[in-house]
C-alpha cells in the first residue's frame, strides 16, 4: 500500500522568491521520515510540494520533480485531487470542519468524493477513528460537532479524517505543535502504530519528537533569510543525533545554531 | 492560623504598596444623576426656555461634568476618563435605540386601529373615499410575490459572484467586478425603476403583450433585485472571506476538488453570516416604494399574477393610503406599515432559525 517518494531538484517559489532549492531525498514506504531545520528554512513548503498543497496559495509554484513509484506528481496529465487523494495531510493546527459533526468529518473525505453507502461509511469511520486511537472517547457522540472536542482530540479527530480516505503516505505539518504533552504522546503513539500502513513524513520543531518517532531524518538550513532553504544532511535518524556528517546539522542539533 | 505578613522593604514609587483604592460609594452616579436632573430642570424650567426633553439633555451633559469631577477628586484621573467614556457610549446606545423604540411604539399605536380581518382579507377594489373597510390584502400579495422572484433571481447570482471574486477572480476582471458592485450601492431606488421602465417595461414587455407595454410585479421584481444584488454581493463575499484557509486546504488535502470544497465546506460555514447579508437586502427591498410604482404601477384590485398587469405592494400602498383625502385612509396606511415591520421581522427570525439549525446544536 504505501508507496516510494522521491523527489530530485525541487525547488519552490512563492512569487519571485525562493523559498527550498534543488532538494534531492529519496523516502522508503512504511518509513517516517522527519523533516527538521530552522524556522523558514523550508520544511513545510517542501511537504506542501509532495501532495501539491503549496500550488493552492496564489503565485506559488514548484519546480523539479517529485515521483511517488515512478510516476511524476508534477506532469501535466496529473489530476490533483487523485494526488492529494493518495497522499494525505494533517495541519499544524486542527482543523476539523465546523459545520459538520465528528462522524460527518471523518467520513467527510469520502462523502465528497462520492461515496453514499451508509454501510460502508459506518464502517470506514470506525475504523479510521479505530486507527486514530479516538474510537472509545467519541463513540457515544458521534452527532455531536467535531469543533466541540479538546485540541488533542481535534487532531486526532484530523488524522482520522486523512486515513478514512486511506491514503498512501500520510503528511503531517508540526501536527503536535498546538498540543499539551499527554496529546503529543498520544499523537506519536500514533504515528508509531500507522507506520504498519502508510509512509509518514512528518515535520517537527521538536528534536526529541524527531528522534522518539522517525527512521530517518532530513535537516533542512537556510544561510540568511532571503536564501532559499537547502537540504543539509538526510540520514538514518540514529546517525544524524549521535553522528552527522555535517558540520551544521551538529550545530543545529546540539542547539548551538537555530 | 492565618497570619498578616506585613514587608516593610522600600518600594519605587511607581508600584503602589496597597492594592485598594478609593472608589465613589454605589449611590455616587444615581445621586449625581438626579441632582444634574434637578438643577436642569430649575434652569430650564426657571429661565422658561425649554421642556422635558431639553432637562433631559442638560441633565444628561451635566450627569457627565458632576460625574467627572467627583470621580477625578476621589477616584483619579484615570477612573474619571474611564467612567465618563463609560456613560457616553450608554447614552449612544439609548441614542440609537430611542428612534426604534419611538418607530415602533407609532407604529403599534397607531396601526392597532385598523388591525382586523377585514384588512387582511379585502383589497382596495370599489372602496370609496366615503367606505371605512377596505384592506391591504392585494398589497401583501405584491409585496410577498416581488420580493419573492427578486430574492430567487438575486441570491443565487449574488452568491455566485461574490464566489468567483472570492474564490475565482484574480486580475483585473474581479476587480471591474468589485468596482461595478460598489457603485451599484449607490444607485438610487427610483434609477433602478427608471432602469426597469425604459428597459423591460418599454422595450421587452410589448414583445408578449401584443405590441402594448404593460406594468407588472415582475418588472417591480427586477428593478429590486437591482437594488439587492450589491448587498448580497459584498455581505457574501464579506462571509466567504472570513473562512480560515486552513479549512478549505484541509478539504483539499482529502482530495476534495475546489468547487466541491466550496460548496460543501465554505458554503455552509459562512452560511450564517450570508443569510444575515439577504435578510438585510430583502428588508431594504420589501420598504422601496419607488420602483414599484414606476414599474408596477400599483392598484387596488387583487392580482395573484406578477407577470400581467398592475400590482401594488405594501410600501406603496401606505404611500398612496398615506396620501389620500379619504378620513379612513390614513389607518390603512398606519396597519399596512406596522404589517410591513411584521412581515420583515418573521421573515429574518425565520431565516436566522433555518441558518442555525445548519451549525448543529452545541
Amino acid at each position: 500500500m504505501a508507496k516510494r517518494i522521491e523527489a530530485s531538484n525541487v525547488t519552490a517559489y512563492y512569487g519571485a522568491f525562493k523559498a527550498i532549492e534543488n532538494i534531492n531525498l529519496t523516502v522508503e514506504p512504511k518509513t517516517v521520515t522527519a523533516l527538521i531545520g530552522p524556522s523558514g528554512c523550508g520544511k513545510s513548503t517542501f511537504l506542501r510540494s509532495i501532495n501539491r498543497m503549496h500550488e493552492v496559495l496564489p503565485g506559488a509554484r514548484v519546480e523539479g520533480s517529485l515521483t511517488i513509484d515512478d510516476q511524476d506528481i508534477y506532469d501535466r496529465d496529473v489530476d490533483v485531487t487523485a494526488v492529494r487523494r493518495m497522499i494525505g495531510m494533517v495541519f499544524q493546527r486542527p482543523n476539523p470542519f465546523p459545520t459538520m459533526s465528528i462522524y460527518e468529518n471523518v467520513v467527510a473525505g469520502l462523502r465528497l468524493n462520492g461515496v453514499r453507502k451508509k454501510s460502508i461509511l459506518d464502517e470506514a469511520a470506525e475504523k479510521a477513528l479505530r486507527s486514530a486511537n479516538l474510537w472509545d472517547e467519541v463513540k457515544d457522540r458521534l452527532g455531536k460537532p467535531g469543533a466541540g472536542l479538546s485540541g488533542g482530540q481535534q487532531q486526532r479527530l484530523c488524522i482520522a479524517r486523512t486515513i478514512a480516505v486511506e491514503p498512501q503516505v500520510v503528511l503531517m505539518d508540526e501536527p503536535c505543535s498546538a498540543l499539551d504533552p499527554i496529546s503529543t504522546l498520544a499523537i506519536e503513539d500514533l504515528i508509531f502504530q500507522l507506520k504498519d500502513k502508510f509512509t509518514i513524513i512528518i515535520v517537527t520543531h521538536n528534536m526529541q519528537q524527531a528522534a522518539r518517532v522517525s527512521d530517518r531524518t532530513a535537516f533542512f538550513s537556510i544561510d540568511k533569510t532571503g536564501e532559499p532553504g537547502r537540504l543539509i544532511e538526510y540520514d538514518s535518524t540514529q546517525k544524524i543525533f549521535s553522528n552527522p556528517s555535517q558540520k551544521k546539522t551538529e550545530d543545529y542539533i546540539t542547539g548551538r545554531f537555530g | 492560623m492565618t497570619t498578616t505578613v506585613t514587608t516593610h522593604r522600600p518600594r519605587p514609587a511607581a508600584q503602589p504598596d496597597s492594592l485598594r483604592a478609593k472608589r465613589l460609594p454605589r449611590y455616587a452616579a444615581p445621586a449625581i444623576a438626579l441632582a444634574a436632573l434637578l438643577v436642569a430642570a430649575a434652569v430650564v424650567y426657571g429661565t422658561g426656555i425649554g421642556g422635558a426633553v431639553l432637562v433631559v439633555v442638560v441633565g444628561a451633559l451635566l450627569y457627565l461634568v458632576g460625574l467627572f469631577a467627583a470621580a477625578n477628586a476621589v477616584e483619579g484621573r484615570r477612573s474619571a476618563r474611564n467612567r465618563t467614556w463609560s456613560a457616553l457610549i450608554h447614552s449612544a446606545f439609548v441614542l440609537a435605540v430611542l428612534p426604534l423604540a419611538s418607530v415602533v411604539w407609532t407604529l403599534l399605536s397607531n396601526g392597532v386601529d385598523r388591525l382586523d380581518g377585514n384588512f387582511f382579507l379585502t383589497s382596495m377594489n370599489n372602496i370609496g373615499a366615503r367606505d371605512p373597510e377596505g384592506g391591504a390584502y392585494h398589497a401583501i400579495v405584491g409585496t410577498l410575490e416581488q420580493v419573492g422572484i427578486a430574492t430567487l433571481i438575486t441570491v443565487p447570482l449574488g452568491v455566485l459572484c461574490a464566489i468567483y471574486v472570492v474564490e475565482y477572480g484574480r486580475g483585473r476582471f474581479a476587480f471591474a467586478i468589485r468596482f461595478f458592485v460598489d457603485v451599484m450601492t449607490g444607485i438610487p431606488s427610483i434609477v433602478a425603476g427608471l432602469f426597469v421602465l425604459a428597459f423591460w417595461v418599454l422595450i421587452v414587455s410589448p414583445w408578449f403583450n401584443d405590441g402594448r407595454p404593460s406594468f407588472s410585479g415582475f418588472a417591480a421584481a427586477l428593478a429590486l433585485s437591482v437594488l439587492m444584488l450589491p448587498t448580497v454581493v459584498r455581505s457574501t463575499e464579506e462571509m466567504l472571506r472570513l473562512v480560515p484557509a486552513p479549512l478549505r486546504e484541509g478539504a483539499y488535502a482529502l482530495g476534495v476538488p475546489k468547487w466541491k470544497t466550496i460548496l460543501r465546506v465554505v458554503l455552509p460555514t459562512a452560511l450564517p453570516g450570508i443569510v444575515t447579508g439577504v435578510m438585510l437586502a430583502i428588508a431594504r427591498a420589501a420598504g422601496e416604494t419607488a420602483p414599484v410604482l414606476l414599474v408596477a404601477g400599483g392598484g387596488a384590485a387583487i392580482n395573484f399574477n406578477a407577470f400581467e398587469n398592475n400590482q401594488s405592494s405594501l410600501a406603496l400602498f401606505v404611500y398612496q393610503q398615506a396620501g389620500d383625502a379619504s378620513r379612513y385612509a390614513p389607518a390603512r396606511a398606519w396597519t399596512a406599515a406596522l404589517t410591513l415591520v411584521a412581515l420583515v421581522l418573521v421573515l429574518t427570525i425565520a431565516a436566522k432559525l433555518l441558518a442555525r439549525r445548519n451549525r448543529l446544536g452545541r
